[in-house]
């Protein structure tokens, strides 16, 4: 029996057609990156918070206001990406500090004994501090470490970096903070 | 007769445990089932799809105290799930509030549904008119049919 | 050597592929047999091709031979040999080459089974089935090298994913992928029946067990999926929506409902356009879900994405549903059939109903799995769909789909008359409402579970009585015993008794589903040894912590004692396992599995001296019910799919031995 033959017209072509929406959206789905979620914090006001030093006096937000503080969250644990940045941060520190800014390091659900060695291995000069209870890691909404944020003169966050920083990035957003006054 | 009493057989195990389950609640933990309740909304923001209330993670264990707290000062649902949001984005609630765009999420699969039972309902009305009409049986051999039904009927009974 | 020779191997399989492929659509001619007969034999040497690549890549597995990266990234030195072996499927590229390697499979045994018969069909069958083989292969051959080498090499491998390294791993996937690539033989059919123009339920009647077998696996693997994330992980659930999960579920569904929907079109001759769209669709999800794993866009527990893959898989996405569709499309007129219905109450419409439920879920499960990406488009910001959206729209779903499982069955072709209503249903309906008020009575108060075990003791009581009933009919009229009636009856019609079981199963897996979902209590607490924590009738003591050395991790453990009601019934040990390259511990759960309920307990945290320890204890009840009900639809699966011949011997040696 020979097979009949088919047809085909316009509207039917829309049967097959219909799945291109989709397979645009999946494709659109390669450009999204599902790990790098925004913050809501970026351009308002840094939350407040008051935190104890390592082998020092205890810091608050508010009374750093008219500097530009460069707030990182690390931890110990955190392979390899804080152990790539760490160096990097003491080292612009030490550039910079004269400069207007300040770095505060806030280290996260960590043992204090495992802190001090990752403080000490890549002599860390600025202040860092743990968060217990994690409150001030959930005030800004981390989810991750390392997290990085620039808060300019004003008190407001500019910027949020997920991620080890790069020199590059991390001088560009200083020079931002500071080019204000 | 045996019938029934198979599936009351089959039924006494369930109840039993269904009862036991039940009845396992227990009174004194309003507070944890409140945070709970909250929990369950939220996203644990380390994990892989899981609920604040289920994540084994440390900063979920955090997160719990968080909302605990936040109970414990009269804050409601609806103000616990905004202050994670102003701090994570909407990305924190489980479930995207139903506001503007995520209706389509929440409206459209009942929307089908009901399109798709509507549309049985029409096609199915269709095709029950298409069918060909019914032929009156022939008495005479509806009578042999049921003759010879009782035959074969007969002997078997016991 | 291997990594040449393996590679090698696969060029030549892809080669040998494309030829068959080629081969098979000239052999469709009529007069040009000798094709179709070389293009049968390039399908076995595919497969043999294929299978001497797995057994080249176990080998380098088994031996250590790190100088192959994919050896290197999925064992170590001192990996059990077990896990070596599974490594074989525990990433990327060892997973494509399973697949693969399971396609072939299925493409021989369709040769092997087939190969004298449905000479119009068989042709494009082998087509199609070995055009998704060329994919594959090409996806390794191209992008996904599983015999890549590494340089330099190194001394010792990175092992498999610690969570990977239980027995589970040994067999969930196994179980998923024959599932999956079960269903592109139906799949194969159903194109060639469209491409060759044959508006026949021939290839229904072919594929039936292929389907249905295929289904059981797919169902297999999710509750066994389950089963694994319950025991295991140690967050105490067994489903959690994730996309990856929900990718599974997908084919599942429509699979599901293109079983039950074959049925009307091999009785009526009616839905032949949909029973092909529906059998496209689940072959199409069941590429989706892969490419979902595979292409990092939506994060998973699951995903282990990589590179061009999903792009490639994106494309064969579009191909496969491009081509399916436009040829649906292009036959659409010559498919319709003459639609014909007795009457709206009817099993028919029962099934009609039963494929807008099943097929409805599949929307939401989809439409909740891309919403973020499709919110993210729109709108620019990510969101989150998660359980609570899911459970809020499938619950109600279910709930119906659960009531359709008594109906279903019972309910006459054509047209269900009054009597035939009232027969089958008076006395289950009755027999459920009395069974509900009683749970009332004993305290269940919750709506959700009140509905649900209404409809759940509906269909127990449908179930139950056509068995019994059907039975004592038998027994009475050929004079056999009531279990001798029974298993002859069970033999007869495979197909309805089967599908029985396998509704019974449902039922009993939605009940532990519902009950232990709404029921669950947990309390956490951190004890001294010697000190307890109570929860409903248990208490757990902590006695003490305890350290050890296994081959791969260091495993901390609480010793715990459990009582009930004060009366010690049996250790616990939940635990934390530390693996050398990873940060955080794993947790090591234990419970005591009850069919009534389980007591689970974890191990969140401890101090090191052991003066502490924190546990998370939960009671799930009737969670058992979810394993065993699986067990059941198990059964019920091989009851219908049994094969006649060895049947008829069975009845006749049981004849036998009675005289």
């Amino acid at each position: 029996m020979a097979a009949a033959t088919g047809s085909i017209s316009w509207k039917k072509a829309l049967i097959p057609l219909a799945s291109l929406p989709l397979i645009a959206l999946l494709a659109y789905g390669f450009r999204t990156d599902p790990k790098n979620i925004p913050s809501p914090l970026v351009k308002k006001p840094a939350p407040a918070f008051q935190m104890a030093i390592y082998d020092g006096e205890p810091i608050s937000l508010g009374g750093l206001k008219g500097k530009a503080v460069v707030l990182n969250f690390w931890a110990s644990w955190c392979f390899p990406a804080c152990y790539e940045e760490a160096p990097l941060l003491e080292s612009t520190w030490r550039t910079y500090k004269e400069q207007g800014v300040i770095f505060l390091g806030v280290d996260i659900q960590d043992k204090e004994a495992n802190a001090r060695e990752f403080m000490r291995r890549f002599n860390y000069t600025f202040p860092n501090g743990p968060d217990p209870g994690s409150k001030i890691s959930i005030d800004y909404g981390v989810y991750g470490v390392p997290e990085t944020f620039f808060i300019d003169r004003q008190g407001r966050i500019a910027y949020k970096h997920v991620g080890a920083l790069t020199p590059d990035l991390l001088r560009a957003q200083l020079d931002v903070l500071l080019k204000e006054q | 007769m045996a019938g029934l009493m198979a599936l009351v057989l089959l039924l006494v195990p369930v109840l039993g445990s269904a009862a036991t389950a039940a009845v396992t609640q227990m009174p004194d933990f309003a507070l944890e089932d409140r945070v709970r309740e909250v929990a369950e909304g939220l996203r644990c923001v380390v994990c892989q799809n899981l609920s604040v209330a289920d994540s084994p993670s440390d900063l979920a264990k955090e997160m719990r105290n968080v909302v605990r707290e936040l109970i414990q000062q009269g804050k409601s649902p609806a103000e616990i799930r905004a202050y994670f949001v102003s701090r994570y984005g909407e990305f924190v609630l489980l479930a995207p509030p139903k506001r503007g765009f995520n209706l389509l999420l929440w409206g459209l699969p009942f929307l089908a549904i009901a399109a798709g039972a509507c549309g049985v309902y029409f096609v199915a009305k269709r095709w029950t008119a298409q069918r060909e009409p019914e032929r009156a049986v022939d008495p005479e051999y509806a009578e042999r049919v049921r003759r010879d039904l009782q035959e074969r009927a007969g002997p078997s009974k016991s | 050597m291997v990594s040449t020779l393996g590679g090698f191997v696969l060029f030549l399989a892809l080669g040998v592929t494309i030829y068959a492929a080629a081969a098979s659509v000239i052999g469709a001619r009529p007069g040009r047999e000798d094709w179709l007969a070389s293009s049968r034999n390039a399908i076995l040497v595919h497969f043999c091709l294929v299978t001497l690549a797995i057994f080249l890549l176990e080998y380098a597995l088994i031996t250590s031979d790190f100088s192959l990266r994919y050896v290197a990234n999925t064992s170590t030195r001192g990996s059990l040999t077990r896990y070596k072996i599974a490594g074989l499927w525990g990433s990327l590229e060892g997973s494509i080459l399973l697949w693969e390697w399971l396609q072939a499979l299925m493409g021989a045994l369709v040769v092997a089974r087939y190969h004298d018969k449905h000479r119009q069909l068989m042709p494009y069958v082998q087509a199609v089935l070995q055009g998704i083989s060329v994919f594959f292969l090409l996806l390794m051959a191209f992008a996904v090298n599983p015999f890549a080498r590494i340089f330099p090499i190194p001394p010792d491998g990175r092992g498999l994913n610690p969570l990977l390294e239980v027995t589970d791993m040994l067999v969930h996937p196994l179980l998923l992928y024959s599932g999956y690539v079960g269903f592109s033989v139906p799949f194969a059919f159903g194109l060639a029946a469209l491409i060759t123009g044959r508006p026949s339920e021939e290839w229904l009647t072919i594929t039936r067990r292929w389907t249905v077998v295929a289904w059981m696996f797919l169902t297999c693997g999710i509750f066994y999926g389950g089963w694994w994330s319950y025991r295991t992980l140690g967050w105490g659930g067994y489903w959690a929506w994730d996309p990856v999960e929900n990718a599974s579920f997908m084919p599942w569904l429509t699979g599901t409902a293109f079983i039950h929907s074959v049925m009307i079109q091999q009785r009526k001759r009616m839905l032949r356009i949909w029973n092909l769209v529906l059998v496209t669709l689940t072959f199409s999800l069941v590429i989706f879900g892969t490419f979902l794993t595979r292409s990092g866009i939506l994060g998973s527990v699951h995903a282990f994405a990589d590179g061009p893959v999903g792009v490639m898989f994106l494309a064969f996405l579009s191909v496969v549903l491009l081509f399916s569709f436009g040829l649906v499309a292009y036959r659409a007129d010559q498919l319709k059939g003459h639609g014909e219905l007795d009457s709206i109450v009817s099993r028919e419409s029962a099934f009609l109903l039963n494929n807008v439920i099943l097929v409805g879920i599949c929307f939401t499960v989809f439409l909740g799995t891309i919403f973020p990406l499709l919110s993210e488009a729109v709108r620019g910001t990510k969101i989150s769909v998660g359980t609570p959206y899911f459970n809020r729209v499938a619950g109600p779903l279910g709930m119906a789909l659960l009531l359709l499982m008594g109906v279903g069955p019972l309910i006459a072709w054509g047209r269900a008359s009054l009597n035939n209503l009232r027969r089958n249903f008076l006395k289950p309906s009755l027999l459920a409402v009395a069974g509900t008020i009683a749970l009332y009575f004993l305290g269940v108060h919750e709506e959700a579970v009140l509905a649900a075990f209404l409809f759940a003791f509906f269909v127990i009581a449908t179930v139950s009585f056509e068995f019994v009933v059907s039975t004592r009919t038998r027994a009475r009229s050929t004079g056999e015993r009531l279990l001798e009636a029974f298993f002859a009856l069970l033999l007869r019609s495979r197909r309805r008794y089967g599908g029985l079981i396998v509704h019974l199963g449902v039922v009993i897996a939605i009940i532990g589903i519902a009950v232990s979902s709404i029921y669950k209590v947990e309390r956490e607490a951190t004890l001294k040894p010697g000190e307890t924590l109570s929860i409903g009738h248990y208490t757990v003591r902590f006695d003490s912590l305890a350290a050890g050395e296994r081959p791969t991790h260091i495993l901390v453990w609480a010793n715990l004692m459990g009582l009930k009601d004060g009366k010690p019934i049996g250790e616990l040990t939940p635990g934390s396992r530390f693996y050398p390259n990873q940060q955080t511990p794993f947790a090591s759960v234990d419970a005591r599995y009850h069919w009534k309920e389980d007591l689970y307990v974890i191990l969140s945290a401890f101090e090191r001296d052991g003066s502490s320890a924190t546990i998370k204890v939960m009671i799930n009840p009737m969670i058992s019910w979810i394993w065993i009900g699986g067990g059941v639809i198990v059964l019920g699966v091989l009851v219908a799919v049994l094969p006649e011949r060895r049947l008829a011997l069975l009845s006749v040696r049981a004849r036998a031995q009675e005289a």
